[in-house]
């Protein structure tokens, strides 16, 4: 029993984080029709503003050389030594104060690469997004690579949220373990509030409305005198936004490296046609769908049955839904289907 | 049989050969003359050509072509180890695999289209690739991938002569198939191949493709099934596919289930969009381009640089060296993410399109490339 | 040019036109040279081919490996302070080359890809004239490149590959391995693990399902079962995987109370890291503290995962704190070069190179089948290793390896492991017959 509802809490888990990195490609791809292989650039960029906010804080002072030592001694981070044990507290706050941080940056990303190379190709073949989205991931990966090296830079969450809660005291279950990392809590509760921010915005504002309209029927829109070309910027500019945020709150989980983001490239595609073209709500569930039966499948007692059950899940599923219902969980007719 | 190939057509079909078969020469200068890489660009050249029949032709992009060409590898290398080094059978049994496998795949892939298709090969070609590195490693010999051992059956081989103290080498026939044989029995591979892709281009399958792709509702309206030709075109690209697998385990008996990876799969999409969508020699082209970056350009140190700019006065030298530096070697993958951006925002129909300009400005109005252009541009990609 | 005084970018700028010399039209020669060997050396100086990840997760690695290897280079034309030609007991090498000839290097990409890698191989073979090919950060890579090298007739000097497949059921007659394998990772940890953690423990493995994880696996269960400890369970997760918590939720309850995690590189940063966030290592199971192994350490991956990797029991090959004359002098060299110590993956390599050149000087001359002999059996010293045997029967290097734990008191950016253990190189040395495979002939042959 114990088993069953820690693998329940770690799917949902596993797929709150799944929809969340693949919120950010609903917007441009599902919505905005324009096939972005540069998605998982922009996740990889997030983690890196969180890495970048923290080496700031922590540039080395170095102390001198002692004589006849051959490598440096280990330095004092810059806060530390400047601020002292304010200064230590606020580098063990990094990965959330660097939200502050990757807001701004991801959205000047997300507009320029929008405004720069993005708009010229909404009426160019899927083909040529491809390519040039690719070509662009590639290039970004590669300078990435240039400054912080290849090797995974490992992120610590606040030492307050180090340890496990302890889920079974909450239900009430006395004499049951089940235990739950508060980071992995946090990162659920934060994915949750992203996307409910995001679906409000297009939901219950006019702006997201008009929004909404123009990517049924861009002409209509903008026959009625509204500049739906400046929504699609800022849609874009939310979706890198919300790429990047996906990738600050999760480098405690996964150390970044220059790589990550292709890592995740497969995974939110297959998210999103699964959830369905152009349904954010959709792209969610497929989120969660996946993310626990992903957890059970990883279980010895279903493995033992099937063997490497867990090495295919995701796309086992993602067949069997698309098999079953044409166009994923809740896609809409027309969408992507040329 | 040839009735609807035009004389432009020979003509390009004659060119293309004579610039397959001299490439050892004239490849040289480029430092790409050496076998191994001769071999891929042939290799890689079929695989491109298959997938922009499906692609090209009916605008079906398949994300997991990559399996195709693992499929092909495996069995090719099994028929090594059961039966014959000869690379015959080996080559026939790929083909045979590769279709087979390809007829399952799309025949329920093929009941989705636009990026539903796409993720439905996407999605057999990550599990034939998960399952052959972990579970299937009994068949595919996982990380390591399937080699040649020692106590292979070979039963052909071994019911004709004793079997030598080392590992056997791959033959036609007795002839050796690595280096430069093995690259002309690629090469021949590439030239049958092309001549048939020009010939599907051409045929009224072809036609029927290609309508399926400008509007495939049209085609369902006026009573055509356009499934069983989607189909076709479908089987034929995997075989090809195949074939390059095949042809990649006879001149280097080695098959891994790399191969299969979506990264793999993704490649032969970017060469087949680098050349030019729905062109003949496009695809072949952009095989060549990134197979060479990725061979030549990766192998490029600081020590090649310096006598590279060995003519510069030392300052400059060591800016250049250092500025050239981050596009080579360890920096190979930068240079090609630059060339893909480069080539999609200023031609827009891939390298093909490039020559075409090129061709124009220079005022040479030859026929058979303006015939090769009105085969690129009457098709867009999509 | 000033050739009494070689100073580095001379010397790369030669190395580099020798290089490109050998580039120009192989074809055109092929047919009418005449040699008695693949790739035989004809001019005055000798080609090696580095082939190392530049690309992908090992990128790093393969960049420290690469450094290796120029240093050896530099140290056998007889530049720089000569690194370990000095502590080597072999005393063949002069610094003057090898057998009369100067040493050149190509390099090449391996993307950690079999196929790149053998890609990358003969193109070093094929158009570079590269007379030996080492390097590679995987096992995978090295046994596809030890086999093609084989079929070509170039010696193979494995760098970083751990799996025992590589010089037992995949072992190849041109092919050398100088590190260590997942036996003697057991076999050292073994011991360690019972003093420190008693003989009754129950371990849960999660394991990379791949051919590397399952030696190691089952390496690390015959050496603890043997001393008591119990396998609870032993659960294969894919490769890259990523998010490991699917597979760390299930030892919560297991009633384990040790879990090694058969993983390497990324995958071990990774599932460390999150089986350090679930809380295991602050857990009391079975009245005993809660413990985590690591199999394989390398100290690029202890970078990777930061204070989660403190106090964590692994093995190595080799660490630059040791403190015997070699180490030290390695290390020396190496910091002065470049400003921070090498790695183990650049010491092997380093090693590696070492060894190819001292073996063809002792023989007299570069055609693989003799300097197939004289490594074959070879015992020497002076490497960092203590005395370190080339056993004849499947290639491997019996030496010392080290146990290390993590450490949580570093004195440098670099000082991220500490020795716990040196175990000696008897207690490593297994019968060669357990693991299978054959050699096959020592032929020579013609490319």
């Amino acid at each position: 029993m114990d088993a069953i509802i820690i693998q329940i809490l770690n799917g949902l888990d596993k797929g709150a984080a799944y929809a969340l990195i693949a919120l950010g490609l609903t917007l441009v791809f599902g919505t905005l029709g324009v096939v972005n292989f540069a998605h998982g650039a922009l996740f990889m960029l997030g983690a890196f503003c969180a890495v970048s906010f923290n080496a700031l804080l922590t540039w080395p002072i170095q102390p001198p050389k002692a004589e006849g030592q051959l490598f440096a001694p280990k330095a004092i981070p810059f806060m530390e030594h400047q601020f002292g044990e304010l200064g230590a507290a606020i580098v063990n706050w990094s990965v959330p104060l660097s939200i502050l941080i990757a807001i701004p940056v991801m959205l000047a990303i997300g507009l320029i690469m929008e405004r720069g190379l993005i708009r010229h190709f909404y009426k160019r073949p899927h083909a040529d997004q491809i390519l040039v989205t690719f070509g662009m991931a590639i290039v970004v990966q590669e300078i990435v690579k240039k400054i912080f090296g290849a090797n995974p830079i490992p992120q610590s969450a606040p030492d307050i949220f180090n340890g496990t809660a302890n889920i079974a005291a909450w239900l009430g279950m006395t004499d049951a373990f089940i235990v739950y990392p508060w980071w992995r809590l946090i990162y659920f509760v934060f994915a949750a509030a992203v996307i409910g921010a995001v679906f409000a915005f297009l939901n219950f504002t006019t702006y997201g409305m008009v929004v909404r309209a123009g990517m049924r029927d861009r002409e209509t829109v903008g026959l009625l005198g509204i500049d739906i070309e400046k929504r699609f910027t800022v849609v874009f500019g939310i979706a890198a936004v919300v790429a990047g945020l996906a990738g600050v709150m999760y480098t405690p989980i996964l150390p970044p490296d220059y790589h990550i983001g292709m890592d995740f490239l497969v995974l939110s595609f297959v998210v999103v046609v699964v959830g369905g073209m152009g349904s954010l709500s959709g792209a969610v569930l497929a989120g969660f769908l996946l993310g626990i039966l992903q957890s059970f499948a990883s279980m010895n007692e279903v493995k033992s049955i099937f063997p490497g059950i867990d090495q295919i899940i995701i796309y086992l599923i993602a067949v069997i839904i698309l098999l079953t219902m044409p166009r994923g969980l809740m896609g809409r007719a027309g969408v992507m289907e040329d | 049989m040839f009735a609807n190939l035009s004389r432009n057509d020979w003509l390009l079909f004659l060119g293309f050969s004579l610039v397959v078969l001299i490439s050892p020469w004239t490849l040289t200068p480029f430092g790409a003359g050496y076998p191994a890489l001769l071999q891929k660009f042939c290799i890689f050249g079929i695989f491109a050509l298959g997938f922009n029949i499906l692609f090209g032709l009916t605008g079906y992009l398949s994300f997991g072509h990559a399996a195709f060409l693992g499929v092909g590898s495996y069995a090719a290398v099994w028929s090594f180890k059961l039966f014959t080094m000869n690379v015959v059978p080996s080559v026939i049994f790929g083909i045979a695999a590769a279709g087979l496998f390809a007829v399952v795949i799309g025949f329920i892939s093929l009941r989705r289209s636009g990026i539903y298709f796409s993720i439905l090969t996407l999605a057999f070609a990550q599990m034939s690739y998960n399952l052959a590195y972990s579970v299937l490693t009994p068949i595919t010999n996982g990380e390591t991938g399937l080699q040649l051992t020692l106590n292979d059956p070979r039963i052909i081989d071994n019911a004709f002569a004793a079997p030598g103290a080392g590992l056997p080498q791959t033959n036609l026939f007795g002839i050796d198939m690595s280096g430069y044989p093995g690259f002309y029995f690629c090469a021949g591979a590439l030239i049958i191949c092309f001549f048939l892709t020009m010939r599907i281009f051409r045929s009224p399958f072809g036609m029927m493709l290609r309508a399926i792709k400008s509007n495939q509702n049209r085609m369902r309206y006026t009573g055509f099934n356009t499934k069983p030709y989607l189909l076709t075109a479908f089987v034929i690209s995997g075989m090809y596919a195949g074939l390059a697998g095949s042809l990649m385990a006879a001149t280097d008996p080695l098959a891994g289930a790399e191969r299969m990876q979506w990264t793999a799969s993704g490649e032969v999409v970017l060469m087949t969009i680098l050349g030019g969508v729905g062109t003949l020699v496009g695809p072949v082209l952009g095989a060549g381009v990134i197979k060479y970056f990725e061979n030549i350009f990766s192998s490029f140190n600081e020590g090649t640089l310096h006598a590279t700019f060995a003519f510069l006065p030392d300052g400059l030298e060591t800016v250049a060296v250092k500025l050239a530096g981050l596009f080579v070697g360890d920096g190979w993958h930068l240079t090609l993410g630059v060339i893909f951006m480069l080539i999609v925002i200023f031609l827009p129909g891939g390298i093909m399109e490039g020559i075409a300009r090129l061709a124009k400005l220079a005022g040479v109005k030859r026929k058979s490339s303006r015939a090769e252009l009105s085969a690129g541009s009457a098709q867009p990609a999509e | 040019m000033n050739f009494d005084k070689m100073n580095r970018r001379g010397f790369l700028t030669r190395s580099a036109a020798l290089g490109a010399g050998l580039a120009v039209p192989t074809i055109f020669t092929s047919a009418s040279r005449a040699q008695d060997y693949c790739n035989m050396p004809k001019g005055d100086s000798v080609v090696f081919g580095f082939n190392v990840p530049q690309t992908g997760a090992y990128a790093d690695e393969g960049a420290d490996e690469l450094r290796a290897y120029q240093l050896a280079v530099k140290h056998l034309n007889g530049e720089g302070d000569g690194g370990l030609l000095s502590t080597f007991t072999s005393k063949a090498l002069k610094g003057s080359g090898v057998l009369g000839k100067k040493v050149a290097f190509v390099t090449g990409d391996t993307q950690t890809k079999s196929d790149a890698a053998r890609d990358s191989a003969k193109r070093m073979i094929e158009k570079e004239g590269a007379i030996m090919i080492t390097g590679g950060s995987s096992s995978g890579v090295a046994v596809a490149v030890q086999g093609l090298c084989n079929e070509m007739g170039i010696i193979f000097m494995a760098g970083l590959t751990h799996s025992n497949d590589t010089t037992g059921k995949d072992k190849k007659r041109y092919g050398f391995r100088h590190f260590f394998n997942a036996y003697m990772s057991g076999q050292a940890l073994g011991p360690v693990l019972a003093e420190e953690y008693g003989t009754e423990r129950r371990a849960y493995h999660l394991t990379a399902d791949y051919t590397w994880g399952w030696t190691q696996e089952e390496s690390i269960i015959n050496a603890t079962e043997n001393l008591g400890w119990e396998t609870v369970s032993a659960v294969r997760t894919p490769l890259g995987a990523g998010d490991f918590s699917q597979y760390i939720t299930p030892v919560l309850n297991s009633g384990a109370d040790v879990l090694v995690l058969n993983h390497y590189g990324k995958d071990m940063v990774n599932s460390l890291t999150q089986a350090v966030q679930f809380g295991l290592r602050d857990k009391q199971v079975n009245g005993k503290d809660f413990q985590i192994v690591v199999p394989l350490f390398s100290r690029l991956m202890a970078q990777g995962a930061g204070k989660n990797i403190e106090g964590i029991l692994g093995t190595t090959n080799w660490n630059w704190s040791l403190q015997d004359d070699a180490s030290q002098a390695f290390v020396k060299s190496f910091g002065e070069e470049y400003g921070f110590p090498p790695s183990q993956a650049a010491h092997t390599c380093y090693v590696q190179t070492l060894l190819y050149a001292d073996a063809c000087e002792r023989a007299g001359t570069f055609a693989a089948p003799e300097v197939i002999k004289m490594l074959e059996g070879f015992e020497f010293d002076g490497m960092g290793n203590g005395p370190t045997l080339y056993r004849a029967e499947d290639h491997q290097c019996f030496k010392k390896a080290l146990v290390v734990r993590g450490n949580d008191d570093k004195q440098s950016e670099y000082d991220l492991l500490k020795i716990v253990k040196e175990v000696d190189r008897e207690t490593l040395t297994y019968d060669p017959s357990i693991f299978g495979g054959e050699l096959g002939p020592n032929d020579g042959k013609s490319c």
